[in-house]
């Protein structure tokens, strides 16, 4: 079942850490290759020609682009180790409902914490602080947002974290403060090994945003 | 099988809406309409099924609100599984493939169609127009490609990509009656055009779709102004 297994990523890419998450916990292996985004590999453009984009993940030479259907396409394959989505029909929509929004807001609300300044800085800063609050409301007194173990919702949100210190320097505040229970809940996954290896340095990511404004003259 | 508790909470001219509507007819599932009022108000019932976004479409099965087109589908499929239809491929790579292209038609085809209509400046509108001209191209090849040189993306019956797409039609004549352009033609998309005439006669959705003229009316109501055909846009 397993075959050739490939994943085209790029270390600091939160995306990218939830296949690579989703791979560990079922203790999976694959073969990791960086990706140079400013000189994309003909792999990379050859298989994912629509977006161009990491991460990809190849099993037996054929792509699955978009890291939330990469997650789903490994958690049936190997549907009988550590499985990450509920298998309530219901339980899955809230659930997919969660990953949705977490992609629609928190990595664009954190792209603006980092470009920008001044009034939408603050703009961003409030509206990401509001989401991680939903984001409390939704794990409540569990766990992990997959109850006694990590889930579907875990695995697309805390690779995230590996960015906090970024946002937190660049917008000059605390998430911790904010967000107590989320941090909390972050501690308890880096527990794991599956996401404490799979996740790079805060601060290694942090100096990779110091360059990014560099290169793009932001101050 | 208590389908006297379904319930869509949505408006007749949203695309995403009636996404829900052909996937349940699809299932044969009976369900009860209630049509939003929006955007001048938004029911109590709304607001307390989808408070983070507070949008339709809603489907509220039981007391079980579920949020988001592309989420609801996929939803009903899991649930109604007697009937002879699955709207997701049963191989795991072929759902991949699935999800893939609908998450394409959602969050960059959907979204261009919508600048079409309602951008702000003419440049976005005909930015928007490009993106969309090579877009359908992209679907033409998935079409190719998924359908298998069946009559659908999903192949013998409507699928996943069917419907996410399907359900744009009538906004795409719209954009094709405003600006007067062809956007699914015999000369560039010819897989396509079969695709839409089997897509619009089939028994899940011909009942259910809003009429063309009618959605012509609202959306010229709501603000929408498209370009017409000029040199730059071929």
């Amino acid at each position: 079942m397993a075959g050739e297994l490939v994943l085209l990523d790029f270390w600091p890419s939160p995306f990218g850490m939830r296949s690579r998450i989703a791979l560990a916990e079922k203790g999976i292996p694959y073969e990791y290759r960086e990706e140079d985004l400013r000189n994309k590999s003909d792999l990379l453009l050859q298989m994912n020609p629509v977006h161009k984009k990491i991460p990809v993940l190849i099993h037996n030479g054929k792509p699955v682009c978009e890291s939330v259907i990469q997650v789903q396409y490994i958690d049936e394959v190997w549907h009988d180790k550590a499985p990450l989505i509920p298998s309530d029909p219901y339980q899955r929509a809230v659930a997919r409902f969660w990953v949705d929004f977490i992609d629609k807001k928190i990595y664009e609300l954190g792209s603006k914490i980092w470009k920008t300044k001044g009034e939408e800085q603050a703009n961003a800063k409030k509206e990401f602080i509001e989401c991680l609050k939903l984001l409390e409301g939704e794990l409540g007194d569990k766990t992990y947002f997959g109850g006694e173990s990590l889930g579907y919702v875990d695995v697309a949100l805390v690779p995230f974290y590996s960015w906090f210190y970024a946002y937190e320097k660049c917008g000059d505040f605390s998430i911790e403060a904010e967000c107590p229970k989320m941090i909390a809940w972050v501690k308890r996954c880096m527990q794991k090994e599956s996401v404490a290896k799979s996740l790079p340095d805060q601060e290694k990511v942090y100096e990779f945003i110091l360059q990014l404004k560099k290169v793009f003259g932001i101050e | 099988m208590a389908e006297s508790n379904v319930m869509v909470l949505g408006t007749w001219a949203s695309p995403f809406v009636l996404r829900v509507k052909i996937a349940l007819h699809l299932k044969s599932v009976n369900y009860e309409n209630h049509e939003e009022n929006l955007p001048e108000s938004k029911s109590d019932l709304l607001l307390k099924s989808n408070p983070v976004y507070k949008k339709v479409p809603v489907l509220i099965h039981g007391h079980n609100p579920i949020c988001e087109s592309l989420i609801i589908v996929e939803y009903i499929d899991e649930v109604w599984t007697t009937s002879a239809s699955s709207i997701l491929p049963s191989d795991a790579y072929e759902r991949a493939q699935s999800r893939f292209w609908a998450a394409y038609v959602e969050d960059k085809f959907s979204t261009a169609l919508r600048r079409v209509l309602f951008g702000a400046t003419e440049e976005d509108k005909r930015a928007a127009m490009a993106e969309v001209s090579e877009g359908i191209v992209l679907l033409e090849e998935a079409f190719v490609k998924l359908s298998k040189g069946k009559a659908f993306f999903g192949g013998e019956d409507i699928g996943f990509v069917d419907i996410v797409f399907g359900s744009l039609l009538e906004w795409i004549e719209v954009i094709e009656k405003l600006s007067e352009m062809k956007l699914i033609s015999e000369a560039k998309t010819p897989g396509l055009v079969q695709w839409a005439d089997c897509f619009s006669a089939h028994e899940a959705v011909k009942d259910v779709s809003p009429d063309v003229d009618k959605l012509v009316e609202y959306a010229l109501k709501i603000g929408a102004r498209v370009l017409k055909a000029t040199a730059a846009t071929n």
